[in-house]
């Protein structure tokens, strides 16, 4: 029986058609629902095994990427997502939907807290689309992401707003406690090693100047994870431009669809 | 009671931005800049209501500083900036939701942006960096210091409704009258209505004549295109042969019926043409410019012509699923003492423009996969803005009758005074004191309502909702309710239109271009299904009235009269114009062409219409939908230009992919528009085969922008362009199924060069064989396809060296063979890389794909009779290089027949070099050569990357 994943839609939302594709492809099945009618009980939080916030431009991104769609996660939706929480089903967050996530507050967490991470406006202070390299931390605390922890992924980013940013040194240092999720890597068109080598903090390889090439972060309990890059448009063959060697976003997808199971 | 409250990220990369480009504009003393975001909130909100506000909402905790309910205190110049009260303001609209989710009193919002100016400015310094960085003031209110805030007006409904008195006016009165109405009629049209009501027994109304103009104007019904034309042809030994063509579009849309493939759908008749991608599955097509909005206000102008290419798209019920563009700007380096007064600065206008059009494709979802950026003198007072957009649609889903009793419906965005006189505007020309005279013709879009038109549209499509549908563009609902009424009447109530604002007149309401609008013909029994759709996607419905099958326009505003007239005078009413055209050829020059070096192949490869504009590209999204395929730059540093897009629908079936490219050559045209229209047909077809696109199955639009038809010049070179495109549809077997003209662009007298964009829409039968112009590898060999020819008139080289050419490349009197041959071996797999030639010749073809590979190349360049520099960067039509395996030389070779010979081969070395043969040998690849030109690659990769020559 393939598992139900809501892909909750937005005004502005638009990364969604891709992002149901790649659960489609790692068995699950996804339903996408306006916020609209999860409001009026159309569509149910709680009929679904695990949460996939999408990307886009949520209410255009105004006031803030993700802002608006963030208050009302926390204005309507405050209790299902704790239900959900509770139950230990997976949210995942790509882009816009990470966005969200850290507004919301529900990452790094706990939601209702001080919020001491944010996504902000790139380094370069642009929209920027291309492709990048990621490491799945193999230290982060999440379970589910912890099945393709310390692979790399080759996927697009396509943001203005996705500096990670922290409030000071004892977040830092609190992300890197098991909450780094994902980092950007150095993606050199000829690697002179095998080993991964990260990104340093380098433009373009860190595309948006997040802090210690922080490219995604998950939760104290692991369950919600978010990054900015899309492993959803690279998850067939063909998607992959030339250009350094690099694996598909799948594994990833799997890998959630299958602790929502 | 209304309260400010600032924000400011203290590190907003927005400020360096000014930091960076105050030097551009001759400030130097601006050491910092502070952007902060400034709202008045207008409101009953308690002091525990405003902060929630505050810090659940305006606020970030992480980068944010803040003043609540007071002024930040100014750490330099202050200068301040808001849009015009009434403009699309979306920060303050969500700002406005945003309280009613937190459950606050409701309160209206105002935003604008604060700059402080740090350094040693003088007050002329502020005054510039005011004028040309941060304000516009075709649309925005600037001061130095604080901004008071300014909500829009709140005047009451204004149900006036003015005749226009036309019966005792003379010649000179109705010209008088076109011109302060910018109605942009002339005096036959105008003498034409004043006939009209003279019969009818009463004046026009204010609404009627505006009507008329809308619908008359040469934005909507093509006056040029359509006219009578007689052309004087003088060729440049003064043989004079006169010519009569009777429409220039009828000539177009001919050529269409004759070649009548059967993958054609639709042609001419709609928003889009539609083509079929397989038996299932049709695609609609379309480009649009928007060119004068464009020059006036960039990030707006650019911003709704996507929006309004993108609505064509959804017009013929295609879900967009993607967007292109090609931009013609003036030299990014113009000395300011070169720029005409009332015109922006070319570099702050592409600046605007690719911001503009990434803000609204990247807000939408689509990826801007296609396009060209070109820079030359003639575009400095009246830049291009071409916009393109792609779509997909179940076949046989589009439904085009609207029936008696269905309900006129509008969805989408509200009505203000933005967007007046749009369509009039752009069939004039422009000169300094337009912006006083047109500013509200610009506007700003709003992505996110559209994207709501995009997904309500695609589901009452499939629920087959309604029976007609168009966009609302030009002319607004006076066009779009006009034109969809046309066979059988409407009448139609304004009074019901959601305003921005209040206070607009019926006539403004009823032609007003508001943004984000389509209209639609719906059955009385499926509008409950419609409002449950549309409630569902955030879309506001607006019932405007009925088909009533009178055959008349009807508009009233509640129990006001404002339009009666039947639509036989509305559609069949205009006269058809009678003009006149000349065209001279230029007289043959003598070249002398340089003995090439190194230096010139870099020059080449650096200049500005050739070096990357990768800084542009990566502005907007080109991965969304996750369907692209062949991305526009290409090779293992993702820097080397790809020649087409390839992308696969998402959602369709099997391994079909769709391919698009264009064509674009306007330096030809200065000498011959005839064989500018063929040679930028060839350019799209050989880059469309250079991805894997089949040639035999490729359909085409046209995009004319041009000068004032009025004068027999313009006119002439316009109507041989015509010729040269009906010309070369029928030697390339390419229908054209849309187009657009756009005339009038002239600044002051001086015309743009004539500029025709050819876009071009295939397919690939197997993605899995795309290939690009990096996919080789050391060892290859490399091939050139076609012949050279000795005619530098219009190449890039005459232009950066001053060769003074005239004679262009004669186009191809049968290019199909030689494209079939190529695709044919693309599609057997057994071609690795390609790139067509165009602005700098082999040179630059091999020089560039030898950068976007990182690989060296050695290449001896045939020269067929010609001296090495003109063989080396000439710019004749048909030939592609290649390159192929070595162990595939002899299937390359039967594959390509006699068209391809051997170039050379890739290396891996640091090189590219070209040698020429050594003549006494002959002209065979074999035979001895002589070393010519050696360029190590690092100095390619600068020139060609970052437009650097060492």
């Amino acid at each position: 029986m393939s598992v139900p994943i809501l892909i909750p839609h937005a005004s502005g939302t638009n990364r969604d058609l891709e992002a149901a594709q790649a659960i489609e492809l790692a068995g699950g099945k996804p339903t996408i629902a306006h916020v609209n009618e999860l409001r009026s009980g159309a569509v149910k939080i709680a009929d679904h095994a695990a949460i996939l916030l999408p990307g886009g431009f949520s209410y255009g991104d105004a006031l803030g990427a993700g802002g608006r769609l963030a208050l009302e996660l926390r204005t309507w939706f405050a209790d299902e997502l704790a239900a959900a929480a509770q139950a230990g089903r997976p949210m995942l967050g790509i882009c816009n939907g990470f966005q969200v996530l850290v507004k919301a507050g529900l990452l790094p967490g706990p939601m209702g807290g001080p919020r001491s991470v944010t996504l902000t406006e790139n380094a370069e202070g642009r929209f920027e689309c291309r492709w990048v390299t990621l490491k799945v931390e193999p230290s982060c605390r999440s379970g589910w992401l912890g099945v393709v922890g310390g692979t790399t992924i080759r996927c697009p980013i396509a943001h203005g707003e996705g500096r990670v940013a922290v409030a000071d040194d004892a977040v830092a240092a609190r992300l890197e406690d098991g909450l780094v999720a994902f980092r950007y890597l150095a993606d050199g068109a000829r690697p002179t090693s095998d080993e991964p080598v990260a990104a340093g903090g380098a433009y373009p390889a860190n595309p948006n100047g997040s802090v210690n090439d922080i490219a995604g972060i998950c939760d104290d309990a692991g369950n919600v994870v978010g990054l900015m890059p899309h492993p959803e448009d690279h998850v067939l063959d063909w998607q992959r431009p030339s250009g350094p060697e690099g694996g598909s976003g799948l594994p990833l997808f799997e890998a959630f669809v299958a602790a929502a199971r | 009671m209304t309260v400010r409250i600032d924000v400011t990220a203290p590190d907003d990369p927005r400020g360096s931005s000014v930091v960076a480009n105050a030097p551009l504009v001759g400030v130097a003393g601006l050491t910092a800049c502070r952007v902060t975001r400034v709202h008045h909130v207008d409101g009953d909100l308690t002091d525990a209501e405003l902060d929630r506000l505050c810090h659940e909402v305006l606020i970030d905790p992480v980068v944010d500083e803040a003043v609540i309910d007071g002024v930040t205190p100014a750490r330099g110049r202050v200068v301040e900036v808001a849009l015009m009260p009434g403009a699309t303001d979306p920060d303050a609209r969500e700002l406005e939701r945003a309280a009613v989710n937190l459950g606050l009193p409701d309160i209206r919002v105002v935003t604008a942006r604060r700059y402080d100016l740090i350094g040693d400015l003088s007050d002329t310094d502020v005054a510039t960096l005011t004028r040309r960085l941060l304000a516009n003031d075709t649309i925005e209110i600037s001061t130095e210091g604080e901004l008071p805030a300014e909500f829009a007006g709140t005047a009451a409904a204004d149900v006036r409704v003015d005749p226009v008195p036309l019966a005792d006016l003379g010649d000179d009165d109705l010209l008088r009258l076109s011109k302060d109405r910018v109605l942009s009629l002339d005096l036959t049209e105008m003498q034409t209505i004043q006939g009209h009501f003279a019969t009818e027994g009463r004046p026009p109304t204010d609404a009627e004549l505006e009507t008329l103009a809308q619908t008359w104007s040469e934005h909507c019904v093509h006056k040029t295109f359509r006219a009578r034309i007689n052309l004087t042809h003088t060729s440049s030994t003064g043989e004079v042969t006169v010519s009569f063509h009777d429409g220039l579009l009828p000539a177009l849309r001919e050529v269409t019926e004759e070649l009548d493939p059967p993958w054609l759908r639709s042609a001419f008749v709609d928003d889009a043409g539609i083509v079929a991608f397989d038996d299932d599955v049709d695609i609609a097509f379309k480009v649009e410019t928007h060119n004068h909005p464009s020059a006036l206000e960039p990030f707006g102008g650019a911003n709704t012509g996507v929006g309004g290419v993108v609505r064509d798209v959804i017009g013929v019920s295609a879900r967009p699923i993607a967007c292109t563009d090609v931009l013609c700007f003036g030299p990014a380096d113009l000395p300011d003492h070169e720029l005409p007064t009332g015109v922006l600065h070319p570099r702050r206008i592409r600046d605007g423009v690719v911001a503009g059009i990434g803000d609204y494709g990247n807000k939408l979802g689509l990826p801007t996969v296609n396009g060209a950026v070109l820079y030359d003198r003639g575009y400095v007072g009246n830049p291009l803005v071409y916009c393109g957009a792609l779509g997909i649609l179940p076949h046989g889903s589009h439904p085009t009758e609207p029936q008696v009793g269905d309900r006129i419906i509008s969805l989408g965005g509200r009505v203000g005074r933005d967007g007046i006189h749009g369509a009039t505007f752009s069939s004039a020309g422009m000169d300094a004191s337009t912006v006083d005279h047109v500013g509200s013709a610009v506007q700003i879009g709003d992505p996110i309502t559209e994207k709501g038109l995009i997904e309500v549209i695609e589901r009452a499509r499939d629920a087959q909702l309604y029976n007609a549908i168009t966009d609302c563009g030009a002319g607004g609902f006076s066009s779009s309710v006009g034109e969809m009424g046309e066979d059988l009447g409407v009448d139609v109530d304004l009074s019901v239109v959601p305003l921005k604002y209040p206070g607009l007149q019926p006539w403004e309401i009823w032609i007003s271009e508001a943004q984000e609008r389509i209209v639609i013909a719906v059955p009385p029994a499926n509008l409950d299904a419609l409002q449950a759709l549309c409630d569902a996607w955030d879309v506001e419905v607006t019932d405007l009235g009925r088909f009533t099958g009178d055959e008349r326009l009807v508009v009233r505003h509640g129990a006001t009269g404002v339009v009666d007239m039947p639509m036989s005078f509305l559609h069949d009413g205009i006269p058809r114009r009678e003009m006149t055209a000349a065209w001279t050829d230029p007289a043959p020059t003598d070249v002398t062409a340089p003995v090439p070096t190194a230096e010139h192949v870099l020059q080449l490869l650096a200049h500005p219409n050739v070096a990357s504009k990768e800084d542009i590209i990566r502005r907007y999204d080109h991965e969304v939908r996750g369907g692209t395929v062949v991305r526009p730059y290409v090779g293992p540093e993702a820097d080397g230009p790809a020649d087409a897009a390839v992308l696969k629908p998402l959602g369709t079936d099997g391994h079909k992919a769709v391919v698009l490219s264009n064509g674009i050559c306007p330096s030809v045209g200065r000498h011959d528009p005839h064989a500018m229209a063929l040679l930028a047909m060839d350019e799209a077809v050989r880059n469309l085969v250079a991805v894997g696109g089949d040639p035999d199955q490729v359909a085409v639009l046209d995009n004319f922008c041009w000068g004032d038809p009025t004068k027999s010049d313009r006119l002439g070179s316009l109507v041989r362009a015509v010729q040269g495109c009906t010309d070369g549809a029928r030697t390339y077997r390419m229908p054209f199924i849309s187009g657009k003209d756009s005339l009038f662009n002239e600044f002051d007298g001086e015309a743009i060069p004539g500029t025709l964009l050819i876009s071009a829409l295939g397919l690939v039968p197997d993605l899995r064989r795309a290939i690009d112009s990096a996919g080789m590898q050391p060892g290859d060999d490399l091939w050139l396809v076609g012949t050279h020819e000795g005619a530098l008139g219009g190449s890039l080289a005459s232009d950066v060296f001053g060769l003074g050419a005239t004679q262009v490349p004669a186009p191809l009197d049968d290019p199909l063979p030689r494209y079939r041959a190529i695709h044919a071996a693309i599609r057997d797999g057994k071609i690795t890389a390609a790139h067509d030639c165009s602005e700098g010749g082999v040179a630059v073809a091999v020089a560039e794909m030898a950068v976007a590979a990182r690989l060296g190349v050695s290449v001896v360049v045939p020269v067929d009779g010609l001296d090495p520099f003109t063989a080396l960067v000439n710019e004749a039509p048909g030939r592609l290089v290649l390159s192929a395996a070595r162990e595939h030389r002899d299937l390359v070779e039967a594959f390509l027949g006699g068209f391809g010979r051997r170039l050379g081969e890739v290396t891996a070395g640091d090189d590219i070099v070209f040698r020429v043969p050594d003549n006494t040998d002959g002209d065979g690849i074999e035979s001895l050569s002589l070393e010519l030109i050696r360029i190590p690659l690092a100095d390619a990769v600068a020139a060609n990357t970052k437009g650097v020559v060492q």
